[in-house]
């Protein structure tokens, strides 16, 4: 067990090296958007004020030293964070949020072939059913009832158009039929 | 005083049209239940539920989302007393005495004692924010650009002098914020800026309800199903008509820290670092403070849950002090309300009470009405509530990942927009697991842009020189102010080290 325990916190990454990636990660993001800031003027326009660069210049400028900060701080082992050898994100964590995730990610690149509500009711049925474990009753209701919900507030009330994709046609009758 | 009632009168007549006065009710509800589901609080179901509000106009939106708040600081003592856990941070000093009290099986005492004392805590400070807010508006006329872009620098400062967070931190999470809103078409000079990959999403700019919708919605689901992972003991509530009225009866031993609370948590609301959740712990500590029997707090003492329930209700009034007042959010709920006003066109600032006044009287108006409606169905509901928590996590997370997801791609009605929401939560997730504090980043998203203008015009003004700021007598003082609130903490540290050695 003793051996397992010792082979899993291997795998696993500390708070401590997150602490260190994020900073660096914080720092690279800084560098960019300065860099990026200087495309504009980031000096003094005659007549117009600061250049339209400046302000994001200088804000990402005040970025760079802030994570610069914490990288230091690391270092020195100064917040509780960098002296923290616990996971940083432990494996039963990383299951649910993982799985979570991915299927966030699954919804928006199945919105943009088969449209919002069929990506929806997918959604759907595979979180309560394979996620949560729900019986058949409360996954097939909701799973029906929340894009329907969804229809009727933003398309009908609000006339808001969510995305269909391919799946436009089959909403031709539906529209007829409110609109 | 007269003009103050009358204008008054007129916004209760305005909470009371049917169409708000059902909006009030329905927010009351969706509030309590928001409030009672640990994990979720008022800032999470303002940002989730904003984009549904375009459905009615601003004023009766405005009321529903003020009423979410209002229900959700009355709904976060529900699941801190039956379940233990805040049901949201602002309820965690709740915990400390509501959770022995259920143990005890007195869960209906305590659950009655923080609604009581959430009436009386939003009723002072309703009636503190009415006599306070003209008064403030009508000075705030007399700011300029200058004395706007300090206010707000003070606003930031208060984060970084009182936040309590890592200092570095705190201050990267402004400025990713504040760079975040530079992202579209510059205001002043028209031109395109920080188009990352030319991607033209961007062009648009990054709306404020992309990061709080991730942050506030993905990001705090996805840090709640980690949390509460395994299974919740609810604890009994018998709640009858006869227990009712005897706990009424017990009003009398925790009225005097309730009213201190409430005044208290009215006036630490109204600092935008601060909010809810210190207030409540300040008014907890103070209650033990000046208690006869201190060490029955912690141990199940009444008071202990009254103190800090009226502080947190009070404080939620006290944060929309400045946002109606000045434009500066109390809070980060109040600055999705703000960011919400400038969606529906409004100015946010001194001169919404001029240009608007059935807009904030209306909403005033309706404060009141909703602390009445709260305390009625919370009290008359309880048992309800109590059942609510025991559906699982695993329900409720799929429903608010969708309703995130079209919320985020409403207002713009653009993929990239879901997109980019999607990262933000994801990033908030990991940022917040490292305590880097999220509020701060949402907060200067909203104020980004006001910040950027105000900033520009003072110094345009000014021929480039930043004396201006230092040299006009209220923006001089909130500078000063903001310069010694991010002193303090690099002086307590360094005080804090010379004690060490010595």
């Amino acid at each position: 067990m003793a051996v397992h325990r010792g082979k899993q916190q291997e795998t696993e990454m500390t708070v401590r090296t997150a602490e260190f990636v994020m900073a660096i990660a914080t720092m690279l993001i800084s560098i960019a958007i300065m860099w990026k800031s200087t495309e504009l003027s980031i000096g003094w326009v005659p007549q117009k004020g600061p250049g339209s660069g400046a302000w994001p210049f200088w804000l990402s400028t005040g970025m760079l030293l802030a994570s610069t900060a914490t990288l230091v701080r690391w270092f020195l082992r100064a917040t509780p964070e960098s002296r923290s050898e616990e996971s940083y994100i432990p494996r039963t964590a990383l299951y649910v949020v993982g799985i979570s995730v991915g299927a966030l990610l699954f919804l928006l690149i199945a919105t943009n072939f088969i449209g919002i509500y069929f990506a929806l009711l997918l959604f759907l049925f595979f979180y309560l059913r394979f996620v949560g474990r729900h019986g058949w009753t409360a996954t097939l209701s909701l799973t029906i009832g929340v894009p329907v919900f969804i229809f009727c507030m933003f398309e009908w009330a609000l006339t808001i158009p969510l995305p269909k994709a391919i799946s436009e046609p089959l909403f031709y009758p539906i529209y007829d039929l409110i609109y | 005083m007269e003009s103050i009632l009358l204008s008054l009168s007129g916004g209760l007549l305005e909470a009371f049209q049917p169409l708000n006065l059902l909006m009030i009710v329905i927010g009351c509800v969706v509030g309590l239940f928001i409030g009672a589901m640990p994990g979720l609080g008022s800032v999470n179901g303002v940002a989730i539920l904003l984009p549904i509000t375009f459905l009615v106009p601003p004023n009766a939106a405005i009321m529903f989302l003020a009423a979410i708040y209002y229900g959700a600081m009355y709904g976060g003592a529900i699941s801190s007393i039956t379940l233990g856990i805040p049901g949201a941070s602002t309820a965690v000093a709740t915990v400390f005495d509501g959770r022995p009290l259920a143990i005890a099986g007195k869960a209906d005492q305590a659950l009655t004692a923080a609604a009581i004392a959430s009436f009386i805590g939003g009723t002072i400070s309703v009636v503190l924010f009415t006599l306070f807010a003209p008064p403030l508006a009508d000075f705030a006329l007399r700011f300029g650009p200058p004395e706007e872009f300090a206010l707000m620098v003070l606003a930031f400062a208060t984060f970084i002098g009182l936040g309590g967070d890592d200092i570095p931190k705190t201050i990267f999470s402004i400025l990713i914020g504040l760079v975040l809103a530079t992202i579209g078409l510059d205001i002043i000079s028209g031109r395109p800026r920080l188009i990352f990959f030319d991607i033209t999403g961007f062009m648009h700019g990054v709306n404020f309800l992309v990061l709080a919708i991730g942050i506030y919605g993905i990001g705090e689901m996805l840090w709640t199903l980690e949390q509460t992972e395994g299974n919740v003991i609810v604890h009994k509530v018998n709640m009858s008509w006869r227990a009712f009225v005897r706990n009424l009866g017990h009003v009398k031993h925790y009225i005097k820290t309730t009213v201190l609370g409430s005044v208290l948590g009215y006036f630490v609301g109204t600092l935008p670092a601060a909010g809810a959740t210190p207030a409540s712990l300040m008014s907890y500590g103070l209650a033990k403070t000046f208690s006869k029997d201190p060490d029955s707090f912690g141990k199940g003492n009444v008071a202990g849950v009254a103190a800090p329930e009226a502080a947190n209700n009070a404080a939620s009034t006290g944060s929309m002090l400045p946002m109606i007042t000045l434009g500066i959010p109390g809070s980060p709920t109040t600055a999705i309300l703000l960011g919400g006003m400038i969606i529906w066109g409004l100015r946010p600032g001194p001169l919404l009470f001029t240009e608007h006044p059935d807009f904030v009287w209306g909403l005033i108006g309706s404060l009141y009405v909703a602390n009445t409606f709260t305390v009625l169905i919370n009290l008359a509901f309880i048992p309800l509530f109590v059942r609510v928590l025991t559906m699982p996590f695993t329900i409720l997370a799929p429903i608010i990942f969708v309703l995130c997801v079209v919320g985020g791609y409403a207002p713009s009605q653009s993929m990239h927009d879901v997109w980019l929401m999607l990262l933000f939560g994801v990033a908030g997730y990991l940022f917040r697991k490292l305590n880097y504090p999220v509020a701060p980043a949402v907060l200067a998203i909203v104020l980004g842009p006001l910040a950027e203008q105000s900033f520009r015009q003072s110094l345009l003004g000014s021929q480039g020189e930043v004396w201006i700021f230092f040299e006009r007598p209220i923006s001089a003082t909130c500078i000063a102010i903001a310069a010694a609130l991010v002193l303090y903490p690099v002086l307590r540290s360094l005080r804090k080290k010379a004690k060490a050695k010595s």
